[in-house]
């Protein structure tokens, strides 16, 4: 990197294997703060896999086990006193399918804040969390309805209204506009653009000119195939997105990013 | 595209049969026809069976019903006859039967579904849980007889409702256990997800998110298997339920008898009265089993409707 930064989550020497089996390999990674840091890469070199090690989801799938180091604010978020509930309350993450809750729209959004033990006035936060998301005006009359009754590109709004409701330090995305049309799309973007000034946004996506358009770093993953048969992934390159886009160190970073991959 | 009517005469579309496929459209619907036919066939004589039955048991028994006979005790005379003790027996017998086997089986459930960790202890346990399910229904009276009956006898006081009552709780255990489970799974993992990723812990994923959906399902389920504990006579019979009871149960230590055996009981006598009493008190059993499955439906739709 070409800056000294002050990182939020730092990975070094971070590697993750599914029973076993090595999924990537050797990640060393800066996030820095009030930063985008997009996550390109081919399909199963291990992006979503590294966006999960941030907030331990990880620790749900059977199987997974990382070795290494994640650093969040400057302590191992795998030393035994880090608990991971504490930890995804911090470091919130919003998926790649719109999952709001089959509830109402109000309670998407307070059911988040009530588990933390939120004491503020709830309506407030619901109504600012879904300002901050630029979809109330699009909901403020129907906050009773279910969320499941919304769009897709409106329930990815709501799921990041539900992420920024217990505001946290970091939100992990993992390719939140696959499911959405060009318009939905760019509202996330300017929303992500937004967001940056209170917020840390990873996210992880496969359209380049997204990951151009939203952020200020970019990491390619790449997947080289090992000995045994099966794949690893590694982290090619890491740098400014623009750097990355006009001026990569890597001839494979230049490849993928031009679409002459493979 | 000039071969895409090569054939016309197959298909207006010119489809049909072109390179390697062979559509054969005419062979698949008549395969369709033929299934249909057979499904049909088996629900016809399903019902067949099932009006027979019941028309026979109205034949026979119908006659006799009267508020009369819902509250009488059993008598020496068939004509004065009644199945209070019965009725109330069941009742008793089928609260409890609830009370218990309810949090029980739903909390196993819960517990191996979203709590236990993925080990072969946890696999033993599955496996003879469904393994439970299948067990003969006089094994658990054997069982209910040993453990409630002379075991737990300062408890239980012996041949009683309560002793009664666990056998059967015993018994739809794993029916309620695996339909918890089953219910459990169908909630999407997405929502799960959601949950933990936003700080929430497993019990507030679960109890938040998870139960509110599964639960239509765990209660169908649950009223299911209470309908088949309605029924039993077997292990009630092993565990020593009372034939002959001309007084209400004071306590859940008060001997008992159930619907069932007040049927086996009077269609086992040699007068041609009994049998007409027996068929009017299967045709109270079948109401009180009707009434619970249309709760259970009732309940299903009201809960789902909230969603
Ligand atoms: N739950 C899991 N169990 C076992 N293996 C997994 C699991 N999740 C991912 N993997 C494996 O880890 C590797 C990396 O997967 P990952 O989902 O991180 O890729 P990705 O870069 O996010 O791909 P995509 O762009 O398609 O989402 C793949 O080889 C995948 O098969
Ligand atoms: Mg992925």
């Amino acid at each position: 990197m070409d800056e000294q930064m002050e990182a939020v989550l730092r990975a070094e020497q971070v590697s993750v294997s599914y029973s076993g089996s090595t999924a990537v390999k050797n990640v060393y990674l800066n996030i820095p703060r009030n930063r985008v840091v997009a996550f390109i890469g081919p399909s199963g070199c291990g992006k979503s896999t590294i966006l999960r090690c941030f907030n331990r989801m990880n620790d749900l799938v059977a199987g997974a086990k990382m070795d290494g180091r994640i650093t969040f604010n400057d302590v191992d978020i795998y030393d035994s006193s880090v608990d991971p509930v504490d930890l995804r309350r911090q470091v919130v993450m919003v998926f790649q399918k719109p999952n709001p809750f089959p509830k109402s729209i109000y309670e998407n959004i307070a059911f988040g804040a009530r588990i933390n033990g939120y004491q503020g006035d709830m309506d407030e936060l619901v109504e600012r969390s879904l300002q901050q998301a630029a979809i109330w005006d699009e909901v403020k009359d129907k906050l009773k309805d279910s969320g499941l009754a919304l769009s897709g590109g409106q329930q990815q709004r709501l799921c990041i209204a539900r992420a920024i409701a217990i505001q946290p330090e970091v939100i992990l995305m993992d390719e939140p506009c696959s499911a959405l049309d060009p318009i939905s799309t760019l509202r996330v973007e300017e929303l992500i653009k937004k967001l940056i000034e209170n917020y840390t946004i990873v996210i992880v996506t496969h359209n380049m000119q997204q990951a151009s358009r939203v952020s200020d770093y970019t990491a390619f993953f790449n997947a080289k195939a090992t000995e045994t048969g099966g794949k690893m992934g590694y982290l090619v390159e890491y740098d400014r997105t623009e750097n990355i886009f006009h001026n990569p160190q890597q001839q494979a970073t230049q490849e993928y990013v031009s679409g002459r991959f493979g | 595209m000039a071969n895409l009517a090569s054939d016309p005469s197959r298909s207006p579309l010119g489809g049909g049969s072109k390179g390697r496929f062979k559509s054969e459209l005419s062979k698949r619907y008549r395969i369709d026809s033929l299934f249909s036919a057979a499904a049909w066939t088996a629900v016809t004589l399903l019902v067949l069976v099932l009006a027979l039955l019941i028309g026979d048991v109205l034949v026979d028994g119908a006659a006799r019903l009267s508020w009369d006979f819902l509250t009488s005790f059993p008598s020496r005379k068939a004509e004065e006859a009644g199945l209070l003790s019965a009725l109330v027996g069941t009742i008793w017998v089928m609260v409890i039967v609830a009370v218990v086997s309810f949090p029980l089986g739903v909390g196993a459930g819960i517990y191996l579904e979203e709590f236990a960790e993925d080990s072969w202890f946890a696999r033993a346990i599955e496996i003879n849980i469904n393994n439970l399910a299948g067990v003969p229904s006089i094994i658990y009276g054997l069982l209910g007889l040993q453990v409630f009956v002379r075991w737990m006898e300062p408890i239980t006081g012996g041949r009683s409702i309560l002793s009664g009552a666990l056998t059967l709780a015993l018994l739809i255990l794993p029916v309620v256990i695996v339909a918890t489970r089953e219910s459990l799974r169908a909630v999407p993992d997405s929502l799960r997800q959601a949950g933990f990723a936003l700080g929430a812990t497993r019990w507030q994923v679960v109890c938040n998110q998870v139960l509110p959906l599964a639960l239509p399902g765990i209660l169908t389920g649950t009223i299911l298997a209470l309908s088949r504990a309605i029924g039993e006579t077997a292990p009630l019979i092993t565990i020593g339920a009372l034939t002959f009871i001309s007084f209400l149960p004071e306590d859940l230590q008060s001997p008992f008898t159930v619907l069932p055996i007040q049927v086996f009981n009077w269609i086992s006598r040699p007068q041609e009265a009994f049998h007409t009493n027996s068929a009017a008190g299967i045709i109270v059993l079948l109401g009180v089993l009707l009434l619970m499955n249309s709760s259970a439906v009732l309940l299903r739709n009201y809960l789902q409707k909230r969603h």
